[in-house]
């Protein structure tokens, strides 16, 4: 007779180190609240140092499978490894950073391991029946579902800077060297290259200044690049500007980078729901638009109804007055 | 290149939907639906590669508990060769487990295929994960978030976009290939096309028909609400006579936020 134990304990993985310590800030909350252990899982090469320092962030226990074959990202081993861990170790919740390979690796390891998953989870909490209650952005940023699971265990995957990193304490902790079988991947990577973009990244700065539609030519941004210096922040755009323009290579928005400043400028962005759900969470969002109809006033702090041609430089030298 | 399957998602039109703002509701009921934004994009690639190679047989495949015959015309129109349409009332309380199976049966009861390929996630309910599960399904290898492809023998190269990179891949077919949206523009079918569409195949199945077992499509989730967010602004208009008055204004409020500055 066999013993089936039940599913207890959160685990966390992702290959984006950063993003398992904010997930781990999050999970030691509901390892607290559900009165369980919270392991988190460190692949790589030489990962003892990195593996120390997850219990120092939240973590009860550190799943540490050091092999070479897992030092970079690829699908069929690192899911093999998860999957086999899941098995052996039966977690309640599981979270995975919701990278671009990463929520991948969580449908797939759902699907082995036969379980529900609920993506992009911007919120996450337990209910009495300690059922996990994910909320996540869905119909284009129109709507907040809010998603229970009815089996186990409850994979999530959460994207980056939905939650905050715990301040790192001396803590007592394991870490557990697991040895397993790991499988081949099945696609080959042949080359691998860093995108061809200014190395500051528009997720992390304070202050966005940003452009749509009413930017007429592309050098124009030196505007608001004048504007995001005064303020020590950067710039950004909308789709359009990109997808149709080909002007820049990112965008800000739902399908693009989800930014979480303290102060967004959006200038000339009409401020179409996809758009907006990518700012959502700024602290403090100014409009700056010519149609006093525009969209973005909606769901802006303070609005100018002007052209930004007139309005940025302006505003430039009144903060560059009072900030010096 | 023998043949390509396109998983297609019929789609509420997100930019035409409405919101009760008494209780937040979306009225989904009744919403233009379309061809789901990135699996457009998707057909659009299978095209290409069959105007490339020649010889390609292009089907698509559809799940869907409401009709969907007007959007698969349309897949007809842009160049698919035959429409595949599991339409099933069950269908509707499915997760993505449940699709992801449904569409595994159809395409083995579809038979033989070089390629699979569907948008990374769709336009509306934004999950991106049954590309990864029928991935996992049908055990074959997958390439997510593409945005660049091309066919070497029997082999496929894509060119994938991560978040600070991106890396050239390559797999032996058959493999799903999921796609973004920058990876092409979706041609618009013209008038001819369109006639043409019209004598092209539908072929409708019922959950029975491709061997799906109602257990295995429980739904492991369950949706416990969908509301619009609550967006708390401010929505001041600062006006003034001069824009030197304005921008004063808008500044001193900026500074009295403590967003700017130390």
């Amino acid at each position: 007779m066999s013993i089936v134990s039940e599913h207890s304990g959160i685990c966390v993985f992702s290959e984006a180190y950063d993003l398992t310590l904010e997930m781990l800030g999050r999970a030691r909350e509901l390892a607290d609240k559900l009165q369980t252990e919270l392991a988190a899982v460190q692949f790589g090469n030489n990962a003892q140092k990195k593996a120390n320092d997850l219990i120092k962030y939240g973590a009860d226990k550190v799943f540490l499978v050091d092999n070479p074959a897992l030092e970079r990202f690829q699908t069929e081993p690192y899911l093999s490894v998860l999957h086999n861990l899941a098995v052996r170790y039966r977690p309640e919740i599981l979270m995975v950073g919701s990278t671009r390979n990463g929520k991948p690796l969580a449908a797939r390891l759902a699907t082995r391991l036969d379980a529900g998953c609920v993506p992009d989870c911007i919120k996450l909490s337990v209910d009495e029946d300690r059922r996990l209650i994910g909320e996540r952005i869905t119909y284009g940023g129109n709507a907040v579902a809010k998603v229970a699971f009815k089996s186990k265990p409850q994979i999530v995957t959460v994207p980056a800077r939905a939650f905050e990193k715990a301040t790192p304490q001396e803590r007592k902790g394991e870490v557990v060297e697991v040895d397993v079988k790991i499988e081949l991947p099945k696609v080959e990577v042949v080359e691998r290259k860093p995108l061809e973009t200014s190395s500051e990244r528009v997720e992390e700065a304070e202050v966005i200044v940003s452009c749509g539609r009413g930017l007429e030519k592309k050098d124009d941004i030196t505007l608001l690049k004048e504007l995001a210096e005064v303020l020590g922040g950067q710039v950004g755009c909308s789709r359009p500007l990109v997808e149709d323009r080909k002007w820049f290579s990112e965008w800000i928005g739902l399908s693009g980078h989800k930014v979480k400043p303290k102060l967004y400028i959006a200038s000339g962005v009409s401020g179409v729901i996809q758009h907006v759900a990518g700012i959502r969470d700024a602290k403090v969002i100014v409009a700056i638009n010519k149609d006093p109809e525009a969209p973005i006033f909606e769901i802006a702090d303070y609005g100018v109804v002007g052209n930004m041609y007139e309005v940025l430089p302006a505003l430039k030298e009144a903060l560059k007055k009072h900030l010096q | 290149m023998k043949r390509i399957i396109v998983c297609l998602k019929q789609a509420v039109d997100v930019s035409q939907l409405k919101i009760d703002p008494a209780t937040r509701q979306l009225i989904t009921a009744g919403a233009p639906r379309k061809i789901s934004d990135f699996d457009k994009n998707a057909l659009e690639e299978a095209i290409k590669i069959k105007e490339k190679l020649g010889g390609t047989e292009i089907f698509t495949l559809t799940v869907d508990s409401e009709d969907a015959k007007a959007v698969l015309r349309e897949a007809l129109a842009m160049g698919a060769d035959k429409a595949y349409f599991v339409n099933d009332p069950a269908v509707q309380a499915v997760d993505t487990s449940g699709t992801a199976y449904i569409l595994a049966q159809a395409v083995r009861k579809i038979g033989e295929f070089d390629l699979i390929l569907g948008g990374d996630a769709s336009l509306d309910s934004f999950s991106g994960l049954v590309g990864s599960r029928l991935t996992e399904l049908l055990g074959l290898p997958q390439m997510s978030s593409v945005r660049k492809l091309s066919v070497e023998g029997d082999t496929i190269v894509a060119e994938r976009a991560l978040e600070d990179s991106s890396e050239t891949v390559k797999a032996k077919m058959p493999a799903v290939v999921t796609v973004t949206r920058e990876i092409n523009q979706p041609r618009i079918p013209s008038l001819m096309m369109i006639m043409k569409a019209s004598k092209k195949e539908i072929v409708k199945w019922a959950l029975t028909d491709i061997g799906v077992q109602k257990e295995k499509i429980t739904s492991k989730i369950e949706v416990l609400e969908v509301l619009a967010p609550k967006m708390e602004r401010k929505k001041i208009i600062i006006k003034g006579e001069t824009m030197q008055e304005i921008a004063e204004k808008l500044a001193k409020a900026l500074i009295q936020e403590g967003v700017v500055g130390r």
